[in-house]
């Protein structure tokens, strides 16, 4: 009880720094999702729809992706990033924008896995009208995944709680910089470290509440949509 | 079609948009400098009293990477660092010797202390350094280390070394490596009641001490001296020498040693500026 | 207009997953006409539309399909979570905007669903789902018309309207090929049936004398409602 009282008034006095935080995490997580749906559904959509040789591999291949270690690809985008490392004179590392290509590293073989699932789902029905309409593979391709939308909400936001709960990536290429790499995850367990934790559990609630209210925005935005077009 | 025109559209959008930030974080930073330093230097809270105080005087924005001293100095060789500022003197040696560097400014110093439970089943309260960890090895007392090639891991494998501990073979239940920063090993002490070496910054900083209490400090072998290294701009061209330079020139300054004394955490100097001695390779 | 016909199937054989769907079919649809395919369960009429629409490729054999544009209205109708209007404009994509939303408002009046344009077309009625689906084909003035039990499952009204939508097509120049197990649809609107048993086209000929005068064992079991199930044999 103690400690609660202890997190509400953290909360009430959470500073200017607090929000540049949230923003930074809303931002980088934001813009690796959508980077992750731009990638992903073409590729999740490609590989349901279009038979090729090893695509049974691919099928495993984008499964085994979801869930990808998150230190993982921080390590791997690490040394791709370092300055010794092939991009290096990109002079990423250590950026927010190394930080967005690690999550939308994880967020794309999520969304291109649900992608897969659902418009392989909705092709067992729409496949052999679409084909017969004479559309071109991609408009056919379009379609479905118009068909999918609702799903594909769903699978954002998976990716999305993916991306900004993950620690382990954005510590490794983005360096918990304060003030210009650090996101809620990292103060979290920076906070954590300085044994400071009613802060780090108030920060905690910060970044909790951030996933609630996009999921409910979403889940509204879907209820909404799906009143309409079922 | 309308409505998935439309959302790529604004999914494309979100993403260019965050894409051109990239951008400009990647490479509006010609004023700014990657700093590689320790979890303790950090976690102190030291940097966010002092990197102001330069930004204004020199417009040059210090990101300071905080890692153990060992990786800080790995990824200053790999070339992700402009600036290394770390405690660890015979890795620091080594890397000048290897010609990462090519000089070494004595910055400031802290020290250590031995901290561990207030009922002290060892009895090491008082004790010097050395009498102390053989006592620890002797009574196999609950031992926390950091185990992560920091300078205060060095300074603690010094420790067992002086007091004439054969780590190697002594080692066993009660050595407990956790292979993490300052902060969460003393988490950890805290929660076992085990000893534990931690630097005096973070230990004052540290908020969730639970039982432990300073037991051992003052030893002249408990010196923790911090020194400044600018990577060498010949091993990594993309090191921004300049703006390195003026740092650790502005660190050693009479400005930047009243900055770095001025630092206070609950009333107590955490750490000392150095007399301006410098090491050559 | 030729009088040669506009679907010819020689010899064609068809195996799914192991089993022999079609076998040696051979069977002609005239143009212009309404050809009814008729024939029990598993007997492959629906694979022989999907072969003829060119959704499946048959293992030997030929099929020759005259030149045109093709529509398939399938048993169940397919349709993409969207508008009703949409789902009509999405088989007229090649179009301008403005010849789309007028063929679009045309064929949704013809089949009665004018008032229901802007609804989600997953939202209909079964019947009115059928409906769109042959609105959307109409929409697309098709030479060759392809239709899957186009009125099971639909009440008097809306067969009704499915029906003569149909017939008016087929007065215009249409080539239809429906598949249709209510025999007296079959007598209403086609002028020509082909009865298929296991795989085979076992009759063919004008509606009447296939009807009422059978002249093959499989048919007038067929009519008497005698014949089984067909089972195929598998192929090893």
């Amino acid at each position: 009880m103690q400690m609660f009282s202890e997190i509400l008034s953290r909360l009430w006095s959470l500073d200017r720094d607090v929000v540049s935080i949230a923003w930074l995490s809303l931002r980088v997580s934001v813009t690796a999702v959508c980077i992750g749906l731009i990638l992903g559904i073409p590729l999740g959509s490609f590989i349901a729809v279009c038979s090729f040789p090893g695509r049974g591999i691919a099928i495993a291949l984008l499964n085994a992706f979801m869930g990808l270690p998150p230190v993982i690809v921080g390590l791997a985008l690490y040394l791709i990033l370092s300055r010794s490392g092939p991009l290096g004179s990109l002079g990423l590392l250590f950026t927010p924008g190394a930080m967005i290509a690690a999550q939308a590293t994880l967020a794309t073989p999520l969304v291109a896995a649900l992608t897969r699932q659902v418009v392989a789902d909705t092709a067992v029905h729409l496949g052999e009208q679409l084909r017969s309409l004479g559309l071109s593979a991609p408009l056919q391709a379009a379609a479905m995944i118009y068909d999918v939308r609702f799903s594909l909400v769903t699978a954002a936001l998976a990716a999305f709680g993916r991306a900004i709960s993950e620690i382990g990536a954005v510590l490794v290429v983005g360096g918990n910089i304060d003030g210009f790499t650090r996101t809620m995850t990292t103060a979290i367990s920076l906070e954590t470290q300085k044994g400071d934790l009613s802060l780090a559990l108030a920060l905690g609630v910060v970044l909790m509440s951030l996933v609630v209210l996009v999921n409910m925005f979403a889940s509204l935005l879907r209820r909404h949509a799906a009143r309409a077009y079922g | 079609m309308d409505i998935l025109r439309r959302c790529l559209l604004s999914l494309l959008l979100a993403a260019v948009s965050g894409v051109v930030d990239l951008r400009n974080t990647a490479f509006a930073g010609a004023t700014s400098i990657v700093v590689a330093s320790t979890t303790s230097t950090e976690q102190s809270g030291l940097f966010k009293h002092i990197l102001p105080l330069f930004r204004e005087k020199t417009g040059i924005d210090v990101k300071v990477v905080a890692l153990g001293t060992g990786q800080a100095l790995d990824a200053a060789r790999r070339g992700d660092a402009d600036v290394v500022l770390v405690h660890d003197r015979p890795a620091e040696d080594k890397f000048l010797a290897d010609g990462f560097a090519s000089r070494r400014y004595d910055v400031m110093y802290n020290d250590f202390v031995l901290v561990g439970p207030s009922s002290d089943p060892a009895s090491v309260r008082g004790l010097g350094v050395r009498e102390a960890f053989a006592k620890l090895a002797a009574a196999k007392a609950p031992f926390v280390s950091r185990g992560d090639r920091s300078g205060t891991h060095g300074a603690e494998l010094r420790a067992w070394k002086d007091a004439g501990v054969d780590l190697p073979a002594a080692r066993g239940d009660w050595y407990r490596d956790v292979g993490q920063g300052m902060g969460p090993a003393l988490n950890t002490a805290s929660a076992q009641s085990a000893y534990l070496l931690a630097d005096r910054g973070t230990w004052l900083s540290f908020k969730n001490r639970g039982d432990l209490v300073i037991l051992v400090q003052g030893d002249p072998s408990l010196f923790n001296p911090y020194g400044a290294m600018l990577v060498n701009p010949e091993k990594h061209p993309g090191v921004k020498a300049e703006e390195g330079q003026a740092f650790i020139d502005w660190l050693v300054s009479e400005e930047g040693r009243q900055a770095i004394s001025s630092f206070k955490v609950g009333g107590e100097q955490l750490f000392f500026p150095a007399t301006g001695k410098t090491a050559g390779p | 207009m030729n009088n040669s016909p506009f679907i010819h199937l020689s010899n064609a054989r068809l195996t799914l997953d192991g089993r022999l769907v079609l076998d040696r079919l051979a069977m002609e649809v005239d143009r212009g006409i309404v050809t009814a395919l008729i024939g029990p369960n598993g007997a492959g009429k629906s694979v022989t539309l999907r072969l003829i629409d060119g959704l499946l490729k048959p293992d030997s054999g030929t099929i020759t399909v005259g030149a045109g544009r093709r529509a398939f209205v399938f048993q169940r109708p397919a349709l993409v979570r969207a508008s009703t209007a949409a789902n009509v404009a999405l088989a007229l994509v090649n179009m301008s905007r403005r010849e789309r939303s007028m063929r679009t408002d045309a064929a949704l009046a013809r089949v009665g669903l004018a008032g229901r344009a802007r609804d989600a077309a997953t939202r209909l009625s079964g019947g009115e789902q059928q409906r769109l689906a042959l609105a959307r084909a109409w929409a697309t003035r098709p030479d060759l018309l392809l239709l899957d039990e186009p009125t099971a499952n639909l009440d008097p009204t809306s067969t009704e309207i499915v029906e003569g939508l149909i017939a008016e097509m087929a007065r215009a120049g249409t080539t239809v090929l429906v598949v249709s197990h209510n025999l007296g649809q079959v007598a209403r609107l086609a002028a020509k049936a082909i009865v298929l048993t296991s795989g085979r086209a076992v009759e063919q000929g004008p509606t009447r004398q296939i009807l009422f005068s059978p002249r093959t064992p499989e048919t007038k079991a067929y009519l008497a409602g005698e014949l089984p199930w067909t089972s195929f044999a598998a192929v090893s």
